[in-house]
């Protein structure tokens, strides 16, 4: 990986300079909470002054640009008694700027998923590839855990990432287009004393973190705490609303459903991203419903997170980032269900 | 201006226009381009149930097709909807498909109402099968409880057709009534082969019926020939699994020797949609066949 120092001037002119041809989507403040908290979304920038790189978190992930919550597969035409399938895949650049870790982590997990082994799915990939990816470093947010799964920082996934000297960035480079682009306004080699910098901010960073859980042992007390009362607990409060997995940064399931124009000439296969807290999730054909308690469905929620996809991949799903904790409505907290496995209490 | 970022477009990949052959599942491609296909006939088996006899249309995509038994696909009617179904008919015949559907639900009841010549959209096929290379030479079990008859006629028809390599077949089949018995038609030409033997039971019987009554395990426990080196595959309600696959269990088969095939909701049958998702087990990838060994594992697999 290659290093370079580009000023906060230079940066704030790259930007501008890509706003002239592309997409640049990055943190919007889009409202402020009662208790005065601003609240932001990655959403397309109009000019540098929207992009507030300093931001907490945002409730709903960058996955939404990769996994879109509504999407067309085909486009079906009906001609008589035939009909034609056309689809299309996206083919336009953009870029997307202050990224945390945890969603750039996110997106290496969903590579996996959607990029690897077995039916790489085009739709992902013509926009991960068509996506520039310029991430940031940050202070710890409120409500992460992503230290206790080692997503708090990442080396790969991005185009770019910044690290914030005050007057300065210090950018990791891992890729080509990116080194490319950089040379589009001044940027300097790193010095010692550039180094020393990055480092102090580095460790103050980790410093904020509250002591974290050991989950190594997750994936065998989810299978041992199987028909624990733990999920009965849990389970009890949940409402099976989905925003659980809504706003989860590596949650990829979905439904699919097709329409008809009113003229039946033309018709569509939409695909919308799922939950598996939602009540039909496995149910099939004739009503039987695999998964239809409550409690079913919330555990296998954590049985995927921590245990199948870490089988499957080595590592767990779930990148800390907290999202699901605050978005549900219940107060179910991924920490405290995590606590309640390993039988400790979660530190603050 | 010259844009900073190049424009990537997905279908300049390599292979990315090859004919489709949903067997490279590795491969980049077109994943949710189906083949064209047409309804060439129906047949009514029951109340419920039909069987549609269905042809690629395309010449390349009919030679390129190829499944093995225990293996599904994916049914689009356009402007409807998708929906996995297993394939019951021969393997021999190259593009062409018989698939034995319920209706159940919407798009179900909109197939039932298609008429011959419609064109269908076919993807597939997906996921495991029955392992018949590996039964070669050994007695087989085939029991099927209701709708089970239909991902097991393929393995029968494949049997049937390859008499030779197998021992003593035995298929024993039950519905709750005998007006649910799919593929009547078919008994007397399964049963006239030598060496095949069909069992038939029914819960409830009525008036007509001169068969056994009762669940399909009395029919197992009627069996006195040994059955320790035999393979068995069960297909029917996922309460079925227990009861049979015990009482094969007890008559000294070991568990990685009978075969079952599960039913999931899917979207894709190709590991993304998750739908089917039981722990880590894809059931559109790493099944819907598994030997019973692997559902003892799967957590509420059944």
């Amino acid at each position: 990986m290659l290093f370079r120092i580009v000023e906060k001037m230079a940066f704030r002119s790259l930007i501008q300079l890509l706003l002239e041809t592309t997409q640049v989507i990055g943190p919007r403040k889009i409202a402020v909470t009662r208790e005065g908290k601003p609240v932001h979304q990655y959403l397309p920038l109009s000019g540098f002054e929207e992009l507030e790189l300093g931001y907490d978190t945002t409730d709903i992930p960058a996955k939404s640009y990769f996994l879109p919550y509504e999407e067309n597969l085909s486009t079906w035409s009906f001609i008589g008694n035939d009909w034609t399938q056309e689809i299309t895949y996206r083919l336009q650049p953009r870029v997307l700027v202050g990224l945390h870790a945890c969603d750039i982590n996110a997106l290496l997990k969903l590579d996996k998923v959607m990029t690897r082994e077995f039916f790489p799915s085009p739709y992902y990939i013509s926009r991960r590839k068509n996506s520039f990816i310029i991430g940031i470093d940050h202070e710890p947010c409120q409500g992460g855990f992503c230290h206790w799964l080692g997503t708090d920082s990442v080396n790969r996934g991005f185009d770019l990432f910044l690290t914030d000297l005050g007057d300065r960035y210090f950018v990791a480079i891992d890729s080509e287009r990116g080194f490319t682009l950089l040379q589009q306004v001044a940027v300097r080699l790193v010095t010692e004393n550039d180094t020393a910098d990055y480092l102090t901010v580095r460790r103050r960073i980790a410093s904020g973190f509250a002591p974290p859980l050991d989950v190594r042992q997750l994936p065998r007390l989810l299978d041992m705490e199987f028909d624990s009362e733990i999920w009965r607990r849990w389970g009890a409060k949940c409402l099976s609303c989905g925003s659980c997995a809504a706003v989860c940064p590596t949650c990829y399931c979905y439904g699919v459903s097709e329409n008809v124009s009113m003229d039946f000439t033309r018709g569509a296969k939409v695909k919308q991203l799922y939950s598996c807290t939602l009540k039909d999730f496995a149910e099939v054909a004739g009503g039987h419903n695999f998964r239809s308690a409550r409690e079913t469905r919330l555990k296998y929620r954590y049985y995927h997170q921590h245990r199948g996809f870490v089988e499957q991949y080595d590592e767990p799903k779930c990148v800390g980032c907290g999202r699901c904790g605050r978005s549900c409505l219940a107060g179910i907290n991924p920490q405290e269900i995590i606590g309640d496995l390993l039988a400790t209490e979660v530190p603050s | 201006m010259t844009p900073l970022l190049h424009p990537y477009d997905v279908t300049r990949e390599e292979g990315f226009r090859a004919p489709l052959d949903y067997n490279r599942k590795s491969l980049l491609k077109d994943v949710d381009r189906c083949h064209k296909a047409e309804i060439v006939s129906v047949i009514r088996l029951t109340r419920k149930e039909r069987l549609f006899h269905i042809r690629l249309l395309e010449q390349g995509e009919r030679e390129r097709f190829s499944f093995l038994p225990g293996q599904f696909v994916m049914l689009e009617l356009p402007g409807f909807g998708e929906i996995p179904i297993s394939i019951c008919g021969s393997t021999s015949q190259k593009g062409f498909l018989e698939l034995c559907i319920r209706e159940a639900g919407r798009v179900t009841t909109m197939l039932h109402r298609a008429r011959v010549g419609s064109r269908v959209g076919i993807r597939g096929p997906f996921g495991s099968f029955f392992p018949l290379e590996r039964m070669k030479g050994h007695d087989i079990l085939l029991v099927a409880g209701g709708l089970g008859l239909a991902p097991l006629r393929a393995p029968i028809m494949h049997i049937t057709e390859n008499r030779s390599d197998y021992g003593e077949v035995r298929i024993l089949y039950g519905t709750t009534e005998p007006e649910q018995l799919l593929f009547d038609y078919q008994y007397e030409q399964w049963r006239r082969v030598d060496g095949v033997t069909l069992s038939l039971t029914v819960d409830r019987p009525d008036a007509g019926w001169q068969g056994a009554v009762g669940n399909v395990v009395r029919l197992l426990e009627e069996i006195n020939t040994p059955l320790e080196e035999s393979y068995a595959i069960v297909c029917g309600p996922p309460v079925m699994f227990n009861s049979v696959c015990g009482t094969l269990h007890s008559r000294g088969i070991p568990r990685d020797r009978m075969f079952v095939s599960l039913e999931r909701r899917m979207q894709c049958g190709m590991g993304k949609c998750c739908r089917c998702n039981v722990g880590s087990t894809y059931v559109c990838m790493d099944g819907p066949v598994f030997d019973f060994w692997t559902v003892m594992n799967l957590k509420e697999a059944i």
